[in-house]
């Protein structure tokens, strides 16, 4: 089975014996994959048919709402918590965000960048909100309600304290290109970030 | 039932028997001289004996979860929507146990069976039994059929406490726990609902204090009564105004107190059914077993301790409209089962049918159970 390019890069920053959280866990191919290498721990999950594809794919997983937090979940308990393509559609992001720092030790956290020059295009000039193939929806029907660009993340990073271990950013093919790295809020479409409590 | 048996049951079954010489100690003090308990098994057990699946009952439940016990039977086991060929629990690839649990009526060692050292019937003189003491049984079961691990020990209800109590007191001994529409341990409200059932039995003329066979008679006003009770916390008041809302018998208001709305009837029917087939001094015992039930209490009421011990992978699983054992009551579960760091997973499944509905062929319910145990099947054949 081949993983998702954003989901290869998480798997890559993750050891073998780790014990993580994965909110919002899909149909569990991620942990699926780490599987493999003795990590442990759980998906959250609200969709039934994704929850189901889990349970026959053999990875623990609990069916939640994450709007509602994690209080099911002590301080500290998991090496990593990880949130993939899935901070933009809860109800509140930064709450969330706290959570994830309180209840893990460190998070990794990958969301669409909203800064992508096709966003600011077709906001700035066409006047009109972005469609396009990390949001496919139109505005009134997207589940995407809290987009934010590489730059609001950070800020709301430092805003808490929390710091950046390590960041990449990709097209929607996955790809880093030298405009990605030379202006990742404007060429990149998706971002991963490790990020850790505190200073480092 | 019709000539033929459908392809996906188990078939025609005939219970076995377990007789048991050594005594047993229960929690409450007392020993069991010796004792039997009748079960009924579905499926072939395996070379390597790693392919079974203990089914444990509810309240008022038996061994009989399964099939058919003769081509006369109306209806099959209780539990037929989920054991079979294809069915959740696979028959195909599970070797499948159900007893009846100690105390019960219904072939093994309890109330309604002859006392060893008096030769008379036990009546209200046998002893209040535990799950704990359930558990204990059936690991004696477990033993006599070769059983050194079960692959998977399910149930629903006052079952699901079994389970759980089998993989937090042998845990060695558990794959895996199917703990379905259960609770850690019975709230004031549960308690509550018990005492009036008991009350019901027990001021009923025809009690005589238990001893009423010797009476030759039965106290059915008060067993019906309590199982009425029962009934209406086994259902929800969506699913009652489903199938009866305000429906009259006759179409129009009598202005009496005979039966008139639908629900009044049917409620009389389910407890005129289950007098016949249900023992007052069995009713009293399962729902002191369920008020026992609190396996945190020795770990300082501390749930995370308890499940420390547990080996076993578990799946846990609640409904929606359950409010006996509502979600809540399982998340208990599931979150002592978080802290502890045990593998686990949890779905809470839209149904009307309030606690009944693990009973209930419902699609995603019986998916997600048919997924999870060819899980547990591929791990016993690798």
């Amino acid at each position: 089975m081949t993983l998702r390019v954003d989901l290869q890069i998480i798997s890559d920053w993750i050891p073998d014996n780790a014990h993580v959280l994965d909110l919002g866990c899909g149909n569990g191919s991620l942990l699926k994959h780490l599987q493999q290498r003795n990590v442990t721990g759980y998906g959250l999950e609200i969709d039934n048919s994704k929850f189901s594809e889990c349970i026959a794919g053999g990875v623990n997983v609990i069916q939640a709402d994450l709007d509602e937090g994690l209080s099911q979940f002590g301080d500290q308990s998991f090496d990593f918590v990880i949130l993939s393509q899935t901070l933009q559609a809860v109800k509140r992001p930064d709450f969330l965000l706290r959570e994830i720092m309180r209840v893990g030790k460190q998070g990794i956290i990958g969301f669409p960048n909203f800064g992508h020059w096709q966003c600011r295009f077709q906001l700035g000039l066409r006047g009109k909100m972005p469609v396009s193939k990390n949001l496919p929806n139109a505005w009134f029907d997207t589940p995407n309600i809290h987009l934010c660009t590489l730059k609001d993340f950070e800020k709301l990073c430092d805003q808490y304290g929390f710091s950046v271990v390590s960041r990449s950013v990709v097209n929607h093919e996955h790809k880093d290109t030298l405009g990605i790295r030379l202006l990742p809020n404007l060429f990149g479409q998706i971002a991963v970030y490790l990020i850790h409590n505190g200073n480092s | 039932m019709s000539d033929s048996l459908p392809a996906d049951s188990v078939g025609l079954v005939t219970p076995s028997h377990l007789h048991i010489d050594t005594p047993l100690a229960l929690d409450c003090g007392r020993m069991l001289p010796q004792f039997d308990l009748i079960y009924e098994t579905y499926g072939t057990l395996n070379a390597d004996k790693s392919n079974a699946v203990l089914i444990c009952h509810a309240l008022s439940g038996d061994h009989h979860a399964a099939g058919f016990n003769s081509l006369e039977e109306r209806k099959p086991g209780w539990w037929d929507t989920a054991i079979g060929p294809g069915k959740a629990i696979d028959t195909k690839h599970f070797f499948v146990v159900c007893p009846n649990n100690l105390g019960g009526c219904k072939g093994s060692t309890g109330p309604n069976t002859i006392n060893p050292e008096t030769g008379k019937l036990y009546g209200p003189d046998f002893p209040i039994v535990t799950v704990a003491d359930w558990v204990k049984s059936q690991a004696i079961l477990a033993d006599s059929l070769g059983i050194h691990k079960w692959a998977a020990v399910v149930g629903g209800s006052l079952g699901g406490m079994q389970a759980l109590d089998w993989a937090i007191t042998l845990p060695e001994r558990v794959g895996h726990a199917l703990v379905i529409a259960a609770a850690p341990k019975l709230s004031a409200q549960n308690i509550a609902f018990n005492e009036v059932a008991r009350t019901a039995i027990k001021s009923d003329p025809e009690f005589h204090e238990g001893r009423y066979q010797e009476f030759d008679t039965v106290p059915r006003q008060g067993l019906g009564l309590a199982r009425m009770l029962g009934h209406i916390t086994y259902l929800s008041d969506e699913a009652m105004g489903e199938k009866f809302g305000r429906e009259l018998r006759s179409g129009k208001i009598q202005y009496g107190y005979d039966v008139e709305f639908q629900i009044e009837s049917y409620l009389r029917y389910q407890s005129s059914s289950f007098v016949e087939r249900f023992d007052a001094n069995t009713y009293l015992l399962m729902t002191k077993a369920l008020d026992y039930f609190d396996p945190a209490k020795e770990f300082d009421d501390d749930l995370t301790q308890a499940v420390k011990a547990i080996q076993a992978k578990s799946l846990i699983i609640s409904f929606t409209s359950d409010w006996r054992f509502s979600p809540l009551r399982s998340l208990e579960i599931v979150d002592a089962l978080l802290s502890a760091g045990k593998s686990v997973s949890y779905a809470e499944i839209e149904a009307t049918q309030g606690h009944d509905a693990f009973l209930m062929p419902i699609p995603r319910y019986m998916e997600i159970f048919a997924s999870y145990m060819q899980q547990v099947a591929k791990e016993v054949n690798s």
